[in-house]
């Protein structure tokens, strides 16, 4: 099956001599939800430059759908869309034109491009605003803005740097539906967010990159399995006994009312929930401590910069 | 990208531009329409009626070719400067590189918009002109070709200029202290056989000279220098200003890292 984007052994040095990415092979499979992860500097924005040839490569290949951009970079354009980091639109223009002048970008004819700015503006909750000047929307409403501007060709490839920075978590939730709808139309999408319980809930496959080098890259299942410890915060109704244990766990206090205990993979939440009818404490709430993968992404993050 | 697909995005741009300048044509068509009826007051009909003919013609016939020029080839430059450098200043251009079309329609999208800035205040300005002096085309064919090749080099220039300008002050600097004095020693106020004769060898140095002069041609047929040779610098300069600008996209000269 060819891959929705295939880069084999990408480099980016920069005129100032900094390697921003040394080499970096990296397959998305079609129809995938795909999250790219890593520290700021680490070279996300810089690998996803590349593949929409705002940033050029010193070094490697990308294919898009099988199309290498070194040969045919405008067929590989075409399916690609991108939602940048920044906000990157003209501010004084109207919202309706802004979408329809990027799908007369790529050829559409005016009519087309009419139709698919309205759908795409409807979607996205954004069609009463199409008239306003594109500086006098919210935050939330630009980042949406981008994202249609991005789909009004319908790429078949969305790539998106970091969609939800800024946005408020009711929006947030919004576009993390939408963007499942999208995926699950076919349209392969790769996510950049430093909100990891975002690329949790909606990817698939994930890659991590730390300073310029995949140091991760599986199924998101396979990687949070990799998980050998995880601490969960208990809240108690009453007050916790004087010399509270846990069989041989380590027990942090937080407050009378809330303690945290640390569980190697595979320990049985059974077994501890024994000891806490037995001492008497009665649990009324339990969560994680951290979200799983940002605690798994700060450990791989950790080891490869100790490593270095 | 098929050639239909490509004009459609050739008149994006070219509908983008003229829908920018329109939407603030309080900044960009009354300004020098403005201007340049001082000009016609002041130097066509107070002054120039005390200077008298020139070239065989009433000082304002005389200076009314090169008025009109000099709100063409400013306001193209000043146009695609403006236009591109704010693209590039906001990163809006990212649009354009990130889709299919290629370089050359984004360089005749852009040269495109300055032409019809141009070409819409050339022709106010001659509507204007209208009311201070009698205007009778010679060849209108020349008139016109001059003009709209006069309007593509400014385009260009401006658009070079856009690529290399830092920041806001930088695409003030060439129209302050190139062209403006390029225009003025252009033969827009005066005929250069007027000069010494070192001057006026020198002034043949100025690209200006032979757009000015080209379009007088075509208005009054008169001209100080060789109609066909005007036509040669025009072209030629054109040539090289487009293959230089497309040369500077193509490399992504502060466009791409």
């Amino acid at each position: 099956m060819v891959a929705a984007l295939s880069i084999s052994q990408l480099e980016k040095t920069y005129p100032n001599g900094f390697q921003a990415l040394k080499g970096i092979d990296l397959q998305v499979n079609k129809g995938d939800f795909f999250a790219l992860l890593g520290p700021n500097g680490a070279g996300k924005s810089t690998t996803i430059g590349v593949i929409c040839s705002l940033v050029n490569k010193t070094g490697g290949k990308v294919s898009i759908f099988g199309v290498d951009t070194d040969e045919d970079f405008s067929t590989a354009k075409n399916f690609i869309g991108v939602v940048p980091q920044e906000f990157n639109f003209n501010m004084f223009e109207k919202v309706f034109n802004i979408v329809v002048t990027q799908a007369g970008y790529y050829g559409m004819p005016l009519a087309l491009a009419k139709e698919r700015a309205e759908k795409y503006l409807k979607q996205l909750g954004l069609w009463d605003k199409k008239d306003e000047i594109a500086r006098t929307l919210s935050g939330g409403m630009k980042r949406r803005l981008m994202i249609a501007r991005a789909l009004v060709h319908e790429p078949r490839l969305l790539i998106l740097d970091e969609p939800t920075a800024g946005v408020d978590i009711e929006i947030r939730r919004s576009m993390w539906k939408f963007l499942q709808q999208i995926n699950e139309t076919g349209t392969t999408i790769i996510l950049t967010t430093h909100y990891l319980e975002e690329a949790e809930t909606l990817c698939r496959n994930v890659a991590i990159i730390n300073n310029g080098e995949i140091v991760a890259n599986s199924s998101m299942k396979s990687l949070l399995k990799k998980m050998d410890k995880q601490t969960f915060i208990f809240d108690t109704k009453i007050d916790l006994p004087e010399n509270f244990t846990v069989l041989d766990y380590e027990v942090e206090i937080v407050d009378p009312h809330c303690f945290e205990i640390t569980l190697n993979q595979g320990d049985s939440l059974n077994t501890i929930v024994t000891c806490f009818t037995e001492a008497g404490v009665e649990v009324v709430s339990m969560r994680n401590k951290s979200n799983r993968l940002e605690e798994l992404f700060m450990g791989l993050v950790e080891d490869d910069n100790n490593g270095q | 990208m098929d050639n239909k697909a490509k004009f459609i995005a050739f008149q994006t741009i070219v509908t983008k531009e003229v829908r920018r300048f329109m939407r603030i044509w309080v900044q960009t068509i009354v300004p020098p329409a403005i201007t340049i009826m001082l000009y016609f007051i002041i130097f066509g009909n107070l002054i120039g009626s005390r200077i008298g003919e020139m070239g065989g013609f009433s000082y304002m016939e005389f200076v009314v070719p090169g008025l009109i020029m000099m709100g063409v080839m400013t306001n193209s430059y000043s146009n695609v400067v403006s236009s591109f450098f704010n693209a590039r200043f906001q990163r809006h251009v990212d649009e354009m590189l990130v889709s299919p079309l290629p370089n050359y329609i984004i360089l005749l999208g852009f040269v495109c918009g300055g032409v019809a800035r141009g070409l819409a205040v050339g022709l106010v300005v001659t509507i204007l002109a209208t009311f201070f002096a009698d205007i009778s085309v010679y060849n209108i064919w020349i008139t016109i070709s001059i003009v709209v090749l006069t309007s593509i080099l400014f385009s260009l220039a401006g658009f070079i200029n856009a690529v290399f300008a830092e920041s806001f002050d930088d695409i003030s600097i060439i129209p302050t202290f190139v062209l403006t004095p390029l225009i003025y020693l252009g033969g827009v106020f005066y005929s250069i056989d007027l000069l010494p004769e070192f001057w006026a060898n020198l002034s043949q140095l100025n690209p200006i000279l032979y757009m000015v002069n080209g379009f007088r041609y075509g208005i009054l047929g008169v001209s100080d220098i060789n109609i066909t040779w005007a036509f040669t610098m025009i072209v030629v300069f054109i040539v090289a200003a487009f293959t230089y600008s497309l040369h500077l996209l193509n490399s992504g000269k502060k466009l791409r890292t």
